[in-house]
């Protein structure tokens, strides 16, 4: 990695610690939110970049992770860490789950990503009707400002936390990209079938990035309901997080460890840029991002990440 | 419980249905049997007919029927467009840019709809929705009728025009060997465009069919669009026949699994026979190429 690239990374470091510490509330806020949508999007990233497996449906992972923790947390009264937990396994075991039938089926391309979606929508409404889950009304967990709970009474304190999972995410990332299971997932984004003749088991290894993506995704679900602390079945199963993780991921830079990073922060601050402007007109943040989506995939198929090396390369034509 | 007589109307409703779904589901299998694309825009782009025929109709008070032709013919110059200027040109043919830019369009498209029409629920004035017909001991609405009769032309029409037109028989070649047919001098690009603009026309005159007996709404076409591909994979990627058994098939099982189940189920039921489809019959019910 150029030097210019450690300096930048670390002044965004540097300005996201220092909004978590002193910025105030509506600050926080948002940072928390793109935060949990980067989180979310590194877990497209494993599957969709590394793997290759374009998912339109990783809202089925959001929404197991986010209802697991709040259904144990609220209606059998377990700690909030433990349900956490029990959320990303859930996620994981849901990844492997929906992985297994359609990789199975041989679904692959387009068939895999409308298969993903259909599954997201079958969860969305089965929790939309389901008792457990609330229903229509949705769960709301218990206000309880301790630590014990995860939840926090400084909105800077829960921001770290969240920075400090998208900071662990980007290392697992890079350090599994270095390892014999990126290479793995690499050759069966390339040519399956190639991979295949390698030696390499294809199933096993989607259904590791399927396991690990889940998870990843999962995760930003739990945090999102010890956030806001409700949750119903359009936001923990609703398109938004479907369409938010991937398009971060495209416009961050697809299968580069800190993509997703870059795209749900640039993505937020345009959807907030654009509320600003043009006033709360609904759906034209959403409007912007699909066109940004059809020229990010035209114009700048590597991403914000993508740009950037470029450029660096052109000030350095050495490299 | 349920007396035959039921049983025959459900059935009947859902053949009436189902060949709506048909059209819509055409529009996508050419789309994806010459362009080998999976259009994701094609719920989006049904929606905006369906914006079409209702502004058609309640603004300028136009008969639907009427407003069907000349609304074909604009939606098969927008999508000769899109696929030329816009999906082409972005996805430079490559499988995954393709899904990503047509799902751009698909966002941008319904959130454009919802920012000017918001997320009102918008039917045709008037009670063309209770004109009934009886026809033995079942009473059926007219404009389902209607729908039926026009969509069962219209998948005709598409198919003389594919067997009998220069451009059908240039379309065909394209679909079977894209680098053949530009060696014969087809303007492939030309092809890829006229196809994706014959999918959006049949989307267009779905609209027309629709709108007297359904409503429109920003995100009607999410419904639809899933309906269209569980169609389009029950009969066979690229099949312009199977679309047509498809389509009436899934509109009976809808209608009767409505019946039987009740209407909040039959939601989720399209997206589990999606599902099922899918990984126990990817080729299709009729044993198509995959």
């Amino acid at each position: 990695m150029k030097i210019s690239s450690v300096i930048a990374m670390a002044a965004v470091l540097l300005a996201l610690v220092g909004v978590a510490l002193f910025g105030p509330n509506t600050a926080i806020n948002f940072l928390v939110t793109a935060l949990i949508v980067a989180l979310a999007a590194q877990g497209w990233n494993l599957l969709g970049g590394y793997c290759g497996q374009f998912s339109f449906g990783h809202a089925a992972f959001f929404g197991t992770g986010a209802y697991v923790t709040a259904i144990l947390q609220s209606r059998y009264g377990v700690n909030a860490w433990i349900g956490c937990g029990c959320g990303i396994l859930a996620g994981a075991a849901i990844g492997t789950l929906i992985g297994w039938l359609s990789f199975r089926a041989g679904l692959r391309g387009s068939y895999f990503a409308l298969i993903t979606l259909a599954f997201a929508e079958v969860l969305r409404i089965a929790a939309n009707a389901a008792p457990i889950t609330g229903g229509g009304t949705g769960l709301l967990l218990k206000l309880d400002m301790r630590a014990a709970n995860f939840q926090f009474a400084s909105r800077g304190t829960f921001c770290l936390i969240v920075l400090a999972c998208v900071l662990a995410v980007l290392a697992l990332t890079t350090w599994i990209a270095r390892t014999k299971r990126g290479a793995e997932f690499a050759a069966v984004r390339e040519n399956e079938d190639a991979a295949r003749a390698l030696g390499i088991d294809v199933l096993v290894t989607k259904l590791r990035a399927m396991a690990l993506s889940g998870a990843i995704t999962a995760a930003a679900g739990c945090l999102y309901t010890q956030y806001f602390l409700y949750l119903d079945s359009n936001i923990a199963y609703g398109s938004w997080i479907s369409v938010e993780s991937l398009l971060a991921v495209i416009v961050g830079g697809i299968a580069t460890p800190a993509g997703p990073i870059i795209g749900a922060l640039a993505l937020h601050a345009l959807g907030e840029a654009t509320r600003l402007l043009a006033g709360r007109i609904t759906g034209i943040d959403l409007v912007l991002f699909g066109l940004i989506l059809v020229a990010a995939t035209a114009f700048a198929p590597k991403g914000l990440a993508g740009l950037w090396n470029a450029a660096q390369s052109r000030r350095s034509p050495r490299a | 419980m349920y007396t035959p007589a039921i049983v025959a109307e459900a059935m009947v409703n859902g053949l009436l249905t189902g060949a709506v779904y048909a059209l819509v589901a055409l529009g996508l299998t050419l789309v994806y049997g010459v362009l080998h694309i999976i259009n994701f825009a094609h719920g989006a782009l049904l929606t905006c007919a369906m914006f079409a025929v209702w502004a058609a109709s309640e603004l300028l008070g136009i008969n639907v029927y009427l407003a069907i032709p000349p609304l074909a013919l604009i939606f098969l110059a927008l999508g000769y467009a899109l696929q030329r200027f816009v999906i082409g040109p972005a996805s430079r043919g490559d499988d995954a840019n393709t899904l990503l830019v047509t799902l751009g369009l698909s966002i941008a498209i319904e959130n454009a709809l919802l920012a000017a029409f918001k997320s009102d629920t918008r039917t045709l004035s008037g009670d063309a929705a209770f004109d009934v017909v009886e026809l033995g001991p079942m009473l059926l609405s007219r404009p389902r009728l209607i729908g039926f009769a026009v969509a069962l032309v219209v998948a005709l029409l598409l198919w003389a025009l594919l067997r009998r037109t220069d451009s059908g028989k240039a379309i065909r070649a394209v679909a079977r060997e894209k680098m053949g047919a530009s060696l014969m001098g087809i303007d492939v690009r030309h092809i890829y465009a006229l196809t994706f603009g014959i999918g959006c026309a049949c989307l267009a005159v779905a609209a027309g069919l629709l709108l007297p007996t359904f409503y429109v709404t920003p995100r009607v076409g999410q419904a639809f669009v899933l309906v269209a591909f569980t169609i389009v994979v029950l009969g066979g990627m690229g099949s312009v026949a199977g679309a047509l058994l498809g389509g009436l098939l899934i509109g009976v099982v809808e209608s009767l699994g409505g019946l039987l189940l009740g209407e909040s189920l039959g939601q989720a039921g399209i997206f589990v026979i999606f599902i099922l489809v899918l990984l126990l019959r990817p080729t299709g019910l009729f044993g198509a190429r995959a």
